[in-house]
């Protein structure tokens, strides 16, 4: 595309003309991320207190095996902690699944434009100066990997699957049936993650958005329209259900550890 | 009536200076009538490219306070002309003179991107039948008015000048609406990642923020072309599953 371009000038880092709060959504963003990742690493690397009753902390679900050192809670698919799990890396079984929904966030369309800015100022702003003079984008290594996106998202309705058998779960107290607050907890968590999920940009194209012609795919169509619904509040949802999933663990942690008591509705 | 400073880009090809203009501006005046009063009383020579005035020829992209926006569609009483307001022109193209860019840059690469390229005639008379859900989609691209201000903003030609490697958001819609066209048979995804490097986009959405026809650039267009992009060059399932259906 040789062109007879004159030199453009370059904006030096955070030089704009904008005199509207332009830093104010990047450090929100910055801010609520990080606080995000702090809480779920710190979170995830606990292995106690994830599970109260019948509620399991979104965390460490599917709970593969039980903590190191806990007793069985009735929630876990394969047992207790096996013994051939090396003792030197600090694992819990939080550990062993949060790849798959962090993965899944980390290629999302919608955090990658977000956190290009706020983590990696690549721009800071739109129409703000950048800290650097290189740039590669997303067509080299690593960020060429933001492409394995739809992986992760097979393994994220996966996910919503299972999401949801735990949410039936927090029903089957040991009096038997009931709804307590971490049931509604729970059940509002996966209805937000399968609305962040189900508006997903690589759902939308793998439903129908690959097709030219959907109307003589009447159920391709139909599919298309409603994720394309959601799509248009990808941003809303992939907030409230980051916000949501990490509440939802400090109740069950909090619930556990008998700081708060969780109300029984019937 | 009151008095405001427009602090105007005043030079040419090389360097430029901002210069400030006083002006009584009144309610319900735009920028451009701003720019136009100013030419009017003190600086004849101002060079500012204009046409339709009413938001649809794309003429009159500038930067107002740093923001791309078309000076006729933005009202002064959106803006804080209590203090100097900067009127710029674009920084993602060169200055010709004052307000003007040199935006030829993109007719070239408009002229490089593959033509429309219809399947046979659907009828005897050269006639195509078409549902209207499946053109819904081209149609939001069409409403493009070509002011360019989404590769103004775009910070891969604005800040990293790579107008070598990547087309920019205006014809990554325009792909987009000859791609998703029911009728179209040409392929053009091999292109989009290697000679149009849409793999530079990331996703910041200031394209879709200042497009003054708020067009969904970067959910509705360059998203799904780069999806189409994964499946031709970076799902090996996909290609396993083409292999077998070809056997």
């Amino acid at each position: 595309m040789a062109t007879n371009l004159v030199t453009i000038t370059r904006r030096g880092f955070g030089e704009t003309a904008r005199t509207d709060l332009w830093w104010v959504t990047p450090l929100l963003t910055f801010l609520g991320f990080g606080a995000f990742i702090v809480y779920s690493t710190w979170a995830a690397l606990q292995g106690v207190h994830y599970t109260y009753g019948p509620y399991l902390s979104p965390f460490y679900s599917p709970l593969i095996f039980e903590a190191q050192g806990q007793a069985l809670s009735g929630h876990s698919w394969f047992g207790l902690w096996p013994a051939w799990m090396p003792n030197w890396l600090p694992l819990t079984p939080a550990l062993l699944i949060l790849w798959a929904p962090g993965g899944f966030r980390f290629t999302c369309y919608y955090y990658r434009g977000a956190y290009y800015k706020a983590f990696w100022a690549d721009p800071p702003a739109c129409a703000v100066g950048e800290p650097r003079h290189n740039y590669r984008g997303e067509r080299r290594f690593p960020l060429i990997l933001q492409n394995v996106h739809r992986y992760f998202l097979y393994v994220a309705l996966i996910f919503i699957v299972i999401l949801s058998y735990d949410a039936i779960l927090a029903t089957q107290f040991s009096d038997g049936f009931g709804i307590g607050v971490g049931t509604i907890v729970l059940t509002v968590n996966v209805i937000l993650l399968a609305g962040y999920t189900f508006g997903c940009h690589s759902l939308r194209h793998l439903v129908g958005g690959g097709c030219d012609v959907m109307s003589d795919k009447p159920v391709r169509q139909g599919l298309w329209n409603w994720v394309s619904k959601l799509n248009r509040r990808h941003m809303l949802f992939a907030w409230m259900s980051l916000f949501w999933v990490g509440f939802s663990d400090f109740y069950v942690r909090m619930c556990s550890m008998g700081v708060i008591t969780d109300y029984r509705i019937f | 009536m009151t008095q405001a400073t427009f602090s105007i880009r005043r030079g040419g090809r090389e360097g430029g200076e901002l210069v400030d203009y006083e002006t009584e501006v009144s309610e319900g005046m735009v920028v451009l009538d701003a720019v136009h009063q100013i030419q009017a009383e003190s600086a004849p020579d101002l060079a500012c490219r204009w046409n339709c005035k009413a938001g649809k020829c794309g003429s009159c992209s500038a930067e107002i306070n740093g923001k791309p926006q078309l000076m006729c569609m933005t009202r002064l009483d959106t803006i804080d002309t209590t203090k100097p307001v900067t009127i710029e022109p674009m920084r993602a193209f060169p200055p010709i003179k004052d307000l003007i860019s040199d935006v030829s840059w993109n007719y070239e690469v408009k002229k490089r991107i593959k033509k429309f390229k219809p399947r046979p005639p659907d009828a005897e008379d050269g006639t195509w039948r078409m549902q209207q859900s499946d053109i819904d989609r081209v149609q939001e691209f069409r409403k493009c008015i070509e002011c360019y201000l989404c590769q103004d903003v775009c910070h891969v030609l604005r800040d990293h000048t790579k107008h070598d490697e990547f087309m920019g958001p205006r014809f990554l819609v325009y792909t987009a609406a000859l791609e998703m066209h029911p009728l179209d048979t040409e392929n053009r995804i091999d292109e989009l990642k290697d000679e149009f490097g849409i793999g530079y986009c990331n996703i910041t959405k200031c394209c879709t923020k200042v497009c003054p026809e708020h067009i969904t650039i970067t959910d509705n267009a360059i998203i799904p072309l780069k999806e189409r992009v994964v499946d031709e060059h970076y799902d090996p399932l996909r290609k396993l599953v083409k292999i077998f259906r070809k056997k």
